[in-house]
């Protein structure tokens, strides 16, 4: 039997119909699964998107707030023009992180530009509009990012309806140090944010800093101890996002009204 | 089957305390570093990686003697690959947060060496039957070890239980000041060291002889 085995047709045929059942297999539970796979995805970005605008208790129903008081828009932030479908999708598929990646649908930022160290940024970004009781705009959320010590620290933050207001803040995806950086996502640090003023007077300047003993009540934060670069890292992408290259006009047309009429 | 039941026992509950593939064959490690820092995480490992050992060994054993000794290594690759790319969809589908902490150690379980080693060890050479015994155990010893690092790492390193807050922290207005180390991995090296301690402490004939 030993023998048989060893043969040039036996090896090549145990060979190719193994690669074929379990090319089969793994095929088939990744297109199976694939329609709950995505749910679970979108779900999961619903809930940082609520827990990033504070509306996200442990008994929430994320799909039926989302879809009552949530309203998603793609803007394109070099035109400010609020556009329908970017990338092939539309804006609730639309995935400004993937479009990054992708040249046509991005642009490459300079060296001395890119502070936050994110290489590309997306043309179109994706702003949920959340509504509230009295269904006027209340909270809108913006998607950041910015190279902390490790990686790139992905956030949603949620300003109040001045477009200035800091609502609260969620870094869903990191990966920096656990017990130091990785506090990024500790409720209590994140408590910090609520209240904060991103910009000064006239919205002139970016005021807002992640600093050691803040200097100014209502705009700095309280670095995080032992994690200096992490700190550092989140200060750069505020730095990075509010600034005049990047959501500083849009927050302007919001602020103006405009951007429900585009 | 033609295996006594005496046998099928040893096979099965052998490899928990008296073989146990981390403590005394030291394999597996990797894993063992990474996923243990909370309960959660480690259960859903633990399940995951009996389920891979237990059907690679029941797989293997089934078409043992059709497979040609030259290819070997690579007809178990590929069968173990397949069973941890079916099991990391299915815990993308149903388990998903859980899946996204676990991330690439769900995939290295290929590479985990108790999976392996069992294939080429065991399931070679025995029936189906036991085999799949065989992997169970296995993965009930890796699990053993695995549930005490975790359990020590998640109730002094961040004082709680699956989640649960079980010790007041001190940085929340409790009493307890959690142990900074063992969140990290390196933490998993002390806790094991120690499980081997007393493992061979009460079963003296697992030290190994003086050369």
């Amino acid at each position: 039997m030993a023998k048989k085995n060893e043969s040039l047709g036996k090896t090549l045929f145990v060979v190719v119909a193994l690669c074929l059942v379990c090319a089969i297999v793994v095929s088939g539970s990744a297109v199976g699964l694939k329609p709950i796979q995505q749910k679970n995805a979108a779900l999961d970005m619903q809930r940082n998107v609520l827990d990033a605008a504070g509306l996200l208790e442990a008994d929430t129903d994320v799909v039926a707030v989302f879809n009552e008081r949530v309203e998603t828009k793609l803007v394109n932030l070099d035109t400010l023009e609020v556009v329908d479908s970017a990338n092939g999708q539309d804006p609730v598929a639309y995935d400004p992180i993937a479009a990054a990646n992708k040249p046509e649908w991005s642009t490459k930022l300079e060296k001395s530009a890119d502070i936050a160290g994110i290489g590309t940024r997306e043309n179109v970004t994706k702003v949920y509009l959340i509504k509230g009781a009295d269904g006027e705009l209340a909270t809108a959320v913006l998607y950041v990012r910015g190279y902390g010590l490790w990686g790139t620290m992905y956030g949603l933050l949620a300003l109040e309806s001045d477009m200035n207001t800091v609502k609260g803040i969620n870094f869903y995806e990191h990966s920096e140090t656990p017990g130091l950086g990785g506090e990024i996502q500790n409720p209590k640090w994140v408590a910090q944010w609520q209240g904060k003023e991103i910009y000064g007077d006239e919205h002139a300047s970016i005021e807002l800093d992640i600093m050691k003993n803040p200097s100014q009540e209502n705009h700095d934060i309280d670095a995080l101890s032992g994690a200096t670069l992490t700190s550092n890292g989140v200060d750069n992408l505020v730095a990075y996002w509010f600034s005049d290259k990047a959501y500083g006009p849009l927050l302007d047309k919001i602020r103006k009204g405009e951007l429900n009429n585009g | 089957m033609a295996s006594s039941a005496k046998e099928m026992k040893e096979v099965l509950f052998g490899p928990i305390f008296a073989n146990n593939p981390i403590a005394l064959q030291i394999l597996g490690i990797c894993s063992a570093l990474a996923v243990t820092s909370k309960m959660e995480n480690t259960v859903v490992m633990c399940i995951a990686l009996t389920l891979v050992t237990a059907f690679s060994n029941l797989f293997i054993s089934l078409i043992r003697n059709h497979i040609p000794s030259s290819v070997r290594i690579i007809v178990q690759m590929t069968i173990i690959a397949s069973l941890v790319i079916v099991v990391d969809q299915v815990l993308r589908a149903y388990a998903y947060s859980i899946a996204k902490e676990l991330s690439v150690f769900v995939g290295l379980i290929i590479t985990n060496c108790i999976v392996m080693g069992r294939a080429e060890a065991f399931a070679m050479k025995s029936p189906p039957g036991l085999s799949f015994l065989d992997g169970i155990g296995n993965g009930l010893g890796y699990s053993v070890v695995l549930l005490t690092v975790g359990f020590i790492r998640e109730l002094f390193g961040s004082g709680s239980l699956f989640g649960y807050q079980i010790l007041q922290l001190a940085s929340e207005g409790g009493w307890y000041q959690p142990i900074g180390l063992l969140v990290l991995p390196p933490s998993a090296f002390f806790i094991i060291g120690g499980f081997i301690w007393v493992l061979r402490t009460f079963r003296p004939e697992q030290v190994e002889p003086k050369d």
